[in-house]
């Protein structure tokens, strides 16, 4: 077993794309549900609208790739805005409820066959990110050494950008959560009857949070497309949100730098255990397959058994995350 | 004496567990046999209303080796292709070779995937449309004959629905644990009957494969469907007993829970994806049923027979609920749960009941959705719906969840008169935003500040 080769890509992962855009959703889900109490399991929902946003307004609209970035945020504040004003006058699980199902009515609707000349039905949308590499400073095809570290010149290009997005939305979470709106906000969380009773509009905080926290989640899907350079409606399914949640959860729910250290600790766990099992010695690999019918085929579906476990047990015996305190976030009832 | 039951359950669904693994196992001694997977290809014409036999269509027939043999249907329709050795056979149609304008019913359907057992032959089903396969959309036009037919499917739906939903408004009562995993539930039922079905016993003791059926050989679907109910109540009490009785004993919160049972159902999905593997699949028996004219509408026999043994079942759950002190008691708990500890009711035993009863009833659920086809994540892919059906009778209320899922189903069918039936599912969305909008406590639910 190559080890050398097995930490460095347990390393280059923690720096990757998926952490970068996991933990930038994961930033969204904590402004929403960290800071404001919202179970909001939709999160996928967001990233979908804002990759749809984004690459129907270039492919059917015609519209520039830069301002094109706007209609992803857009999508994202009226998806938020549609979601949140019904159900955030009701108890919690509701809004848990009808996220989850449009999540899942969004990418219905994508795929439906009459959106063919839109949004390109189940084929999806390609072709749209040149741009955004025409004005990158890295050879596209280069790949890039940094000590242990290798990365391929467009990805390179896109974890720039991404990180530098990813670092200063956090630090705008950061400063947001220290001002009066954000001690307001977690003011709902921990006491909504309180908050109001000092007149504070309970609901719009709380719509407020819905919102910022779907855009936040609108740009990390922009930034997966634009990274995979097509879209494809089937990569916005469910687990994803599942898997936001367990990144969030894993940093503990509440804290600044919680969703990349969570998905820092996602990513390279799955890293390592599948380059792990990939490269088991003959013997021990063929075991496995005869035993408990473990082959290259089925290894990232244990991936999310093992996902689903975690989730599980932290949310029962862990649910402030690991490195979390019990009294900032609890995944109380609220 | 009352701790007896329990122990009984937790050995059953230990045995199960330990078993699961086994199920491939015993299916992997390959022996000599002689076997022949047929199916006829066919579609109903749309003015004639007749069938029609299609010719020269190319199917290939592969396994884990590679492929086994290729053949084109004769002018009977029917292809075949002998196999030598028991085990899981893929099934492919080569849809370039469909005459024109006619179409498979669903994508989803191929390629198929189906097992060969004890050297019998066994018959794969790709049913076909005239038109644009997919879906029977708007383009139908609005006729007496497709309202009525849409209505009964409607009423179908329903029905299988309402099964499921039951135990998850009676868990939600009791509770207060908005159960997210409860889709697995029924995919769980689905899956153990079609190995039951397969399989026989063996299914859940390996060592039993040499023997007859019904202990190392396939049983007939309805013995399989009993034993997959029961697993599924299995299931159930494991669930309560191991897990979320300790969580509620701890006093993890409903939030937490809530968030537990989201990773329960990503875990059990995946395992069962891993066990079973992706492709669609069907009941040994009953596959290929021709379609009855009743009037107006056309059924299969299994759905007919299907949607009364679920009536019955439903009035069954109802007498239980209205008439029988258990059931009295579950109706008080799910209604005020300090008041009915405080009049001596055994609140955890009442609880397990439901989970009991609650896994069972989601297994018979999928068992009867199995019918059509058998997926690793069918459960999940309904949840939206029974979730619709549930906050549209009233969280917590078992008439209440009755009502919603055949609500629910007729809307559902029925809107596939004004839009594409690929996108029917998003009108429960569309029902779930607007109850919450102006009913919050839906139907039979009492109108209380849930805010």
């Amino acid at each position: 077993m190559d080890w050398g080769f097995i930490l460095e890509r347990t390393f280059s992962t923690m720096f990757g794309v998926e952490v970068m855009v996991f933990a930038l959703a994961a930033v969204g889900l904590n402004v929403q549900f960290g800071y404001a109490g919202l179970l909001n399991f939709g999160q996928v929902g967001f990233m979908a609208v804002g990759a749809y946003g984004l690459g129907t307004a270039i492919s059917w609209l015609g519209i520039n790739f830069w301002f094109a970035i706007l209609f992803g945020v857009a999508y994202s504040v009226i998806l938020g805005l549609i979601l949140g004003l019904p159900t955030l006058r009701l108890r919690a699980d509701y809004l848990a409820i009808v996220t989850i199902a449009a999540s899942e009515a969004i990418r219905l609707f994508v795929r439906w066959r009459r959106m063919k000349d839109i949004t390109g039905a189940s084929e999806g949308i390609g072709e749209f990110a040149d741009p955004f590499y025409d004005v990158s400073p890295f050879g596209v095809g280069v790949r890039y050494e940094f000590g242990p570290f290798s990365y391929l010149g467009r990805d390179l290009w896109v974890l720039v950008v991404g990180w530098t997005i990813l670092i200063l939305t956090v630090l705008f979470v950061r400063r947001l959560m220290s001002s009066p709106w954000g001690r307001a906000v977690k003011a709902v969380r921990e006491d909504e009857d309180a908050a109001r009773a000092l007149g504070k509009n309970a609901y719009m905080f709380k719509l407020q949070a819905l919102v910022l926290g779907g855009v936040i989640g609108g740009m990390a899907g922009m930034l997966q497309v634009i990274q995979k350079g097509s879209i494809q409606p089937d990569t916005f399914n469910p687990v994803i949100t599942f898997t936001i949640w367990a990144i969030l959860i894993l940093g503990g729910a509440g804290r600044t730098w919680s969703p990349i250290v969570g998905a820092m600790i996602y990513w390279s766990a799955i890293s390592f255990l599948e380059n792990v099992l990939r490269q088991l010695p003959d013997g021990a690999s063929s075991n496995l397959e005869d035993t408990i019918g473990l082959s290259d085929f089925n290894i990232s579906q244990v991936r999310f058994i093992l996902v689903g476990l975690g989730l599980l047990l932290l949310a029962r015996y862990r649910p402030q995350g690991i490195f979390g305190s019990r009294e900032e976030m609890a995944l109380d009832d609220r | 004496m009352l701790e007896a039951p329990g122990r009984i359950w937790a050995i059953m669904a230990v045995a199960l567990a330990v078993a699961v693994p086994l199920f491939f196992g015993s299916s992997a001694h390959a022996q000599e046999v002689d076997a022949e997977i047929f199916g006829v290809l066919r579609y109903e014409d749309a003015e004639t209303e007749e069938d029609v036999l299609v010719a020269d269509v190319e199917v290939e027939i592969s396994n884990e080796s590679g492929v086994v043999g290729t053949t084109t249907s004769d002018e009977d329709g029917r292809f075949a292709v002998s196999v030598t050795s028991d085990g899981e056979y893929t099934v492919t149609l080569d849809e370039d070779t469909l005459p024109e304008g006619v179409n498979l019913r669903s994508a989803d359907n191929n390629p198929l995937e189906t097992s060969v057992n004890d050297g019998k032959d066994r018959r794969v089903l790709f049913p076909l449309v005239e038109g644009e396969g997919g879906s029977t959309s708007g383009s139908g036009g609005v006729s007496l004959r497709r309202i009525s037919q849409l209505t009964v499917e409607g009423f179908k739906l329903g029905l299988y629905l309402a099964m499921a939903a039951i135990g998850l408004s009676l868990i939600f009562g009791t509770t207060g644990l908005t159960n997210f995993a409860h889709a697995e539930l029924i995919t769980f039922g689905m899956l153990t009957t079609y190995m039951f079905n397969f399989y026989g016993l063996a299914a859940i003791i390996g060592f039993l494969a040499p023997l007859p059926p019904p202990f190392g050989g396939g049983v007939n679907l309805l013995f399989a469907a009993l034993l997959g109910m029961l697993s599924g109540c299995a299931l159930g009490y494991l669930l309560n007993r191991f897990i979320f009785k300790g969580a509620r004993k701890a006093g993890v919160s409903l939030i937490a829970q809530l968030v537990m049972t989201i990773g329960l159902s990503i875990l059990l999905r995946y395992s069962m994806l891993y066990l079973f593997r992706g492709g669609p699949r069907t009941f040994g028996d009953f596959a290929a049923q021709r379609a009855l004219k009743l009037g107006p509408v056309e059924l299969t026999p299994k759905d007919l027979v299907a949607m009364a043994l679920s009536v019955v079942i439903l009035l069954g759950v109802g007498s239980y609920l209205q008439l029988t002190r258990m059931g009295k008691a579950m109706r008080a708990v799910a209604d005020n749960r300090e008041l009915a500890e405080s009049t001596g009711i055994d609140v955890e035993r009442v609880i397990m009941l439901v989970w009991v009863t609650g896994g069972g009833l989601a297994a018979l659920s999928g068992v009867f959705f199995g019918l059509d086809q058998v997926k690793w994540d069918f459960g999940f892919r309904i949840l939206l719906l029974v979730f619709a059906a549930v906050t549209l009778g009233g969280l917590g209320t078992a008439y209440g969840a009755l009502i919603g899922s055949l609500i629910v189903g007729l809307a559902i069918n029925l809107s596939t008169l004004l839009i594409d039936a690929e996108v029917k599912n998003m009108v429960a969305f569309f029902f779930l935003a607007i109850i919450l909008l102006f009913r919050p406590h839906g139907i039979l639910g009492r109108p209380e500040r849930v805010g």
